[in-house]
Parts: C-alpha cells; sequence; structure tokens
C-alpha cells in the first residue's frame, strides 16, 4: 500500500542532477533510513537521471526527465524516465566500464546496484529509457512509524 | 561544488568542496587540465576532505586526470576521503589505482 507519493519533471539540464537526488532524500528520510541509506539512495538517483541526460539524451539540456518515488510500507520505489535514444543492449550497459567515453568510470548501473536492492530497466531505442530502483525499509516498525508521523 | 587549485612546489592540488557530480565535472575537468599545463606540474593531489558528495561523474573527472599525469610520468593521489564517500571509492576501484592518505601532509610527503 502506497504511503506517500512524489513526481518531479525537469529538463535535462545537469544542474538538475543535484536537485533530483535532494528531492528523494529529502522524500526518502520520512522513514528510518539512515543517513548511509540516504547517501546511497542519493548516489544511485544521481546514477540513473545523469544516464539518462549523457546516454538518453547525449547532452542536449531540451530533453524532459521525470522523477518519481512511492513509499509504502515494505519499501521505497523510485522510478526515472526519458524520452532518449534508448539502449540498445541493457545487459552491455549493465557491464562496468563499458561506456564509450574514457573520461568515465562506466560503474553508473553497478552504483545502482550495489546501493539498492532491485534494478529495473525497461527501454525502446529510440524511445527512451525507464529505470525503476527499489531499497526495502530497514528494519520492523518503520511502516507504524511513518503512519503517526 | 567548488574547489581550489594550487601549486605547491611539482604538484598540483586541487582541494575539493560540496558535491562532484555531473554538473561540476565538466567544469572541474577543464580548470584542472588547464592548470596542469599552465603550472608545469608532474604530480596531482586531490585533497577531498571537505566533499559532501561524489558519484561516478565526478570519480570519472579523478580517474581522467589520473590517467593524464601517469601518461607524461607523474603520480596521482587522494587525500582525506570523508567516510559518507569511502564504500563509493571502494567499489571504483580508484583505491587500487591510486594511492589513498588520511591528510594532505602524508600525500605531499608521498609525492614530493
Amino acid at each position: 500500500m502506497i504511503r506517500n507519493q512524489m513526481r518531479l519533471e525537469f529538463l535535462s539540464c545537469s544542474e538538475n542532477v543535484g536537485l533530483a537526488r535532494v528531492a528523494v532524500a529529502a522524500f526518502a528520510s520520512g522513514v528510518d533510513f539512515n543517513l548511509s541509506d540516504l547517501e546511497e539512495i542519493k548516489v544511485a538517483v544521481s546514477e540513473a537521471v545523469s544516464n539518462a541526460m549523457i546516454h538518453g539524451y547525449e547532452g542536449a539540456t531540451t530533453g524532459t526527465v521525470r522523477l518519481s518515488a512511492s513509499l509504502s510500507n515494505e519499501d521505497i520505489e523510485i522510478v526515472v524516465e526519458d524520452d532518449g535514444k534508448g539502449i540498445p543492449d541493457v545487459e552491455q550497459a549493465m557491464l562496468p566500464g563499458t561506456g564509450s567515453d574514457p573520461e568515465r568510470l562506466g560503474l553508473g548501473f553497478v552504483f545502482m546496484k550495489s546501493f539498492m536492492d532491485e534494478v529495473d530497466v525497461r527501454t525502446e531505442v529510440g524511445k527512451g529509457t525507464r529505470v525503476k530502483l527499489l531499497k526495502s525499509l530497514p528494519g520492523d516498525g518503520n511502516a507504524d512509524k511513518f503512519v503517526k508521523n | 561544488m567548488g574547489y581550489e587549485i594550487r601549486k605547491e612546489g611539482n604538484i598540483l592540488i586541487v582541494k575539493v568542496y560540496g558535491e562532484f557530480d555531473l554538473h561540476a565535472a565538466d567544469y572541474a575537468r577543464r580548470d584542472i587540465d588547464s592548470q596542469i599545463r599552465a603550472q608545469g606540474v608532474k604530480h596531482l593531489l586531490f585533497d577531498l576532505g571537505s566533499l559532501t558528495f561524489i558519484d561516478s561523474s565526478g570519480l570519472g573527472v579523478i580517474l581522467g586526470r589520473y590517467r593524464k599525469v601517469s601518461e607524461s610520468g607523474g603520480r596521482a593521489a587522494i587525500s582525506g576521503t570523508p567516510p559518507n564517500i569511502k564504500k563509493v571509492m571502494e567499489i571504483s576501484g580508484l583505491n587500487r589505482l591510486m594511492p589513498f592518505f588520511v591528510d594532505r601532509a602524508s600525500a605531499m610527503l608521498e609525492l614530493g
């Protein structure tokens, strides 16, 4: 059951990467994620949004990035969507160091998978990419606390 | 995000403040490369003691600069990694490429 939800839509300008991760971290701080969890969520969101800008829109600042987050009694689900060029080979893209730019580590998906419990990528070449990130709430009783607050 | 770049002997010291992400990466890359050329230094030290956030875009800038100075026979090091970014650093593998020091003085001693 969804307890809270947020949506944010912004242009693919790099200054919005910070806005995205801070918004989700503030939203997630409504439950008992500790500081380390929140830092990990921020990195995962930063990577997903950066990927949309760098790869989806290839650096163009006129694309639209849609970000949403939902809190349930069990987890937080974050979705980052773009209408960019899509990923031809998702399995390949998820491997470390497979980016085309020697200045980049190619670790975006590695960080997402390391810091979140689930990462799901749906993509269609020429139409865009949807990345779903899921992280379980820590411990028991968080749902009760959240409801009271 | 902000940074201070200054030369000390044969070392270019880049002190990074705040959040090092995609937005900061392009500016930082350009400025650091420009200063490496202008100052004619051999080694590079990233002082990350005041960093509050880094992702793969910021790490890519560090990796790229490491590669540049290495190609010229220099060395690069990192000092003062805050606890909240240690895990990101470990996963990135940068700690297997570049030496990490607890503080700037130790790094300077090693590089100098």
